[in-house]
């Protein structure tokens, strides 16, 4: 109640603020424009964006502060702000030097491109190479369990604390490094998802066109049961066959990530399937189908090399928003503890396993950093992805709205 | 008006079909199981008459299509079958005892209507409000931040989002629970104080996706003729939108709230879990790890009634509120 109260408080003072700011600019500018046409919410908006930077600055301040209770509290909100700021250092040095160094097509890329694709494109160049690299880069196997360490030791590297130099990040339960396990990360979760969109691309591809060349009966029955698989949610019509995946996964020794990638990759290639159908009828009435198509050439030749190159511009833009939907889709699955198994380091999975460690942020804020960067590595690579199709999609549509 | 109810009308029949087409495919999904449910829940090491009996006790010993046919019934009169966690052989056998999948599902479904419409509540409107708002204040560092919040909530999953809230209002500063033990016959404030911190989870979630929507909606209609001519007249920038635009854009904002309600249902299923709040999402991830395969089906087949109905809603309400689509070709 309390809280509710002074966020009352607050309001009502920045709302007089807001007022008196307008009256004060009329005053001291002689009634300029920009102050006399200042509707009131504009005047409350700028108090508001004003206060909460200031308040923004003031808890990294106190993240600062030498009382550990002060830190403590603060502690999350100071990280958070560095990130960002740190993050968004990084995008513009890139896009500085991608203006300086390259070819000339890919210095007018980097002209032209806000700071949230650079940050998406270079987020999407460090998971890249983090995934590829991923065993020289981790100073631990995924799955080795160091003997002669205590398990649980608490992240951050400080003795006095409970940690130790060699683990920055701990180690969890078993007595694995979880710095080893977060890197594996990127090449098991963003590579299991990489290959289930590419089937899925595959499979809902070749068929949409398939269904846009032939049409008649095969477009029909496609078609319909596309639009059946679609009328379920596809996280719950994907639980429900995991269910029953595992049951055969158990009978058959095959591992059960395998049936994850097969069965996400089919829920998702109606999605897929739609698309590429739309785009391929477009593409099929063209004159040059019809000559291709009198010259005796195959369905294989017809699909692959006259429609495909067509239609790969939109097919690039849904590429990486269907990432984003499998690579989420995954992680909810492994959170939920029917997705990727282990021993392979999994976010999902991390974050299940030690989310209860969230409870001791208010003593100890570092224990609390397991599960918190195994799930803010989820969302940054997929705030990243977003970031660049919105860009694409911006700069293809040519919207300037 | 006769039109307009044989539209409704036809749109309901082709609900009603996929609804059962969808069933169909729950339980081909379903039978696509090796070996039967018998084998299932006696495990492998179960003596022949031991099976026997327990299929013809469920009746697995009939042809498919008869034993689809029987499930639905049972599904349309409200028998949903008897959990396998729940099933007491002994009892079962013998006559009564056991609960049923109904008695499992009723009071969940209870809570998590209850947990959806808590978050409707918080989120329909400031997704309106912040949506028109950045309409208005488009190209503006207002619309910017607003743009970039929602993109990244868009695209945060479910349990990050849950996680940094709870670190922030129940870890940190203690303002509310962080469980959500909810149980039959609590007062309605404790019960709303308990389920808020999941409502806001799902808030933020949906939010981001309604205000993208609105805003877009309300800019496509900012270019039409009748808005300039009301701002020639001189009218406030507010005045135009509120008066002007906004009932024009009713249908698409009608359709936005219903299509991302049915969003929620994915959402559900995450944030149930992380905030062990008693819902049907979390009964189904937990009957999914234990393979209990009557309540499985069960509640995949009510997540997807409520998928198609809301989409079905959503349609309906377009058809009805767009008088260009009451006269289809």
């Amino acid at each position: 109640m309390s809280a509710l109260f002074s966020i009352a408080l607050w309001l009502g003072a920045i709302a007089v603020a807001a007022w008196l700011f307008r009256r004060l600019g009329q005053y001291a500018s002689d009634n300029a424009p920009r102050f006399r046409d200042m509707s009131y919410g504009v005047a409350f908006g700028y108090v508001l964006g004003v206060a909460a930077i200031v308040w923004l600055a003031l808890a990294y301040v106190a993240s600062l502060s030498s009382d550990t209770a002060v830190a403590n509290k603060f502690f999350f909100l100071g990280m958070a702000i560095n990130g960002f700021l740190v993050f968004a250092a990084a995008a513009w040095v890139f896009r500085w030097l991608g203006r300086k160094i390259g070819t000339a097509g890919t210095r007018k890329l980097f002209r032209a491109m806000p700071l949230t694709a650079s940050f998406g494109v270079l987020i999407i160049l460090i998971y890249a190479i983090f995934s590829v690299f991923a065993g020289v880069i981790a100073p631990y196997g995924q799955d080795e369990i160091l003997q002669g360490v205590a398990a649980n030791i608490v992240p951050g590297g400080d003795p006095n604390l409970g940690g130790n130099p060699d683990f920055p990040l701990g180690t969890d339960q078993i007595g694995r490094d979880i710095m080893s396990r977060l890197i594996y990360g990127a090449q098991n979760t963003v590579g299991i998802a990489f290959a289930t969109t590419l089937l899925a691309f595959f499979l809902g591809g070749s068929l949409g066109f398939l269904a846009a060349v032939v049409g008649g009966w095969t477009d029909q029955v496609l078609s319909r049961g596309v639009d059946v698989l679609m009328a379920i949610p596809s996280l719950i019509f994907a639980l429900l066959l995991m269910t029953i995946a595992s049951v055969w996964s158990s009978r058959l020794g095959i591992p059960l990530t395998v049936f994850m990638v097969l069965i996400i990759a089919v829920i998702d290639s109606t999605r897929v399937f739609r698309l590429a159908r739309a785009v391929g009828q477009n593409i099929v009435v063209m004159d040059y189908i019809e000559a291709a198509k009198l010259r005796g050439e195959g369905m294989g030749y017809l699909v692959f090399r006259e429609i495909l190159p067509n239609a790969t511009a939109p097919l690039l833009a849904e590429f990486g928003l269907r990432f984003c939907f499998v690579f989420l889709t995954i992680a909810a699955l492994s959170f939920l503890g029917v997705g990727i198994q282990p021993p392979l380091a999994d976010w999902g999975t991390m974050v299940r396993d030690s989310a209860a460690f969230i409870n001791y942020a208010q003593f100890a804020p570092k224990a609390a950093l397991t599960p918190l960067l195994a799930a803010g590595a989820i969302a940054l690579l997929t705030v990243a992805v977003n970031f660049v199709v919105d860009w694409m999609l911006h700069r293809s549509s040519g919207l300037k709205e | 008006m006769g039109n307009v109810l044989n539209i409704v009308l036809q749109r309901l029949a082709l609900g009603l079909l996929t609804l059962l087409i969808v069933s169909i495919v729950i339980f081909i999904a379903v039978n696509m199981l090796p070996g039967d449910f018998a084998e299932l829940i006696l495990g492998q090491g179960a003596t022949p008459e031991a099976v026997k009996t327990i299929r013809e006790d469920l009746g697995l010993d009939q042809s498919l299509i008869s034993r689809y046919f029987g499930w639905l019934g049972g599904m349309l009169t409200g028998d949903l079958g008897t959990s396998f966690a729940q099933l007491n052989f002994q009892t079962n056998l013998g006559g009564d005892g056991g609960v049923t999948v109904v008695e499992q599902i009723a009071p969940r479904f209870a809570n998590t209507m209850f947990l959806a419409m808590v978050t409707a509540a918080i989120a329909v409107p400031i997704a309106v409000i912040v949506g028109i708002l950045a309409a208005l204040y488009r190209n503006t560092v207002f619309d910017r931040v607003a743009n970039i919040f929602t993109l990244s909530s868009i695209s945060s999953p479910e349990f990050f989002m849950a996680y940094v809230l709870i670190l922030f209002l129940a870890v940190l500063n203690p303002i509310l629970p962080s469980l959500s033990n909810i149980y039959q016959g609590m007062e309605f404030s404790d019960r709303l104080v308990k389920s808020l911190l999941p409502a806001l989870t799902l808030t933020l979630v949906v939010t981001a996706h309604m205000m993208r929507m609105t805003r877009a909606a309300i800019i496509n209609l900012l270019a039409s003729p009748y808005i300039e001519m009301a701002r020639l007249k001189g009218m406030s920038p507010m005045r135009v939108i509120v008066k002007h635009a906004l009932p024009n854009a009713l249908a698409p904002i009608i359709n936005v709230i219903a299509l991302n309600l049915a969003y929620l249902i994915t959402g559900v299923v995450v944030v149930e879990v992380v905030f062990v709040y008693p819902g049907i999402g979390q009964l189904f991830v937990d009957s999914v790890k234990i393979r209990d395969i009557p309540v499985v089906q069960a509640c995949c087949l009510i997540f997807a009634a409520a998928y198609i109905l809301l989409n079905l809603t959503a349609d309906i309400l377009s058809i009805l509120s767009n008088p260009r689509l009451r006269h289809p070709k």
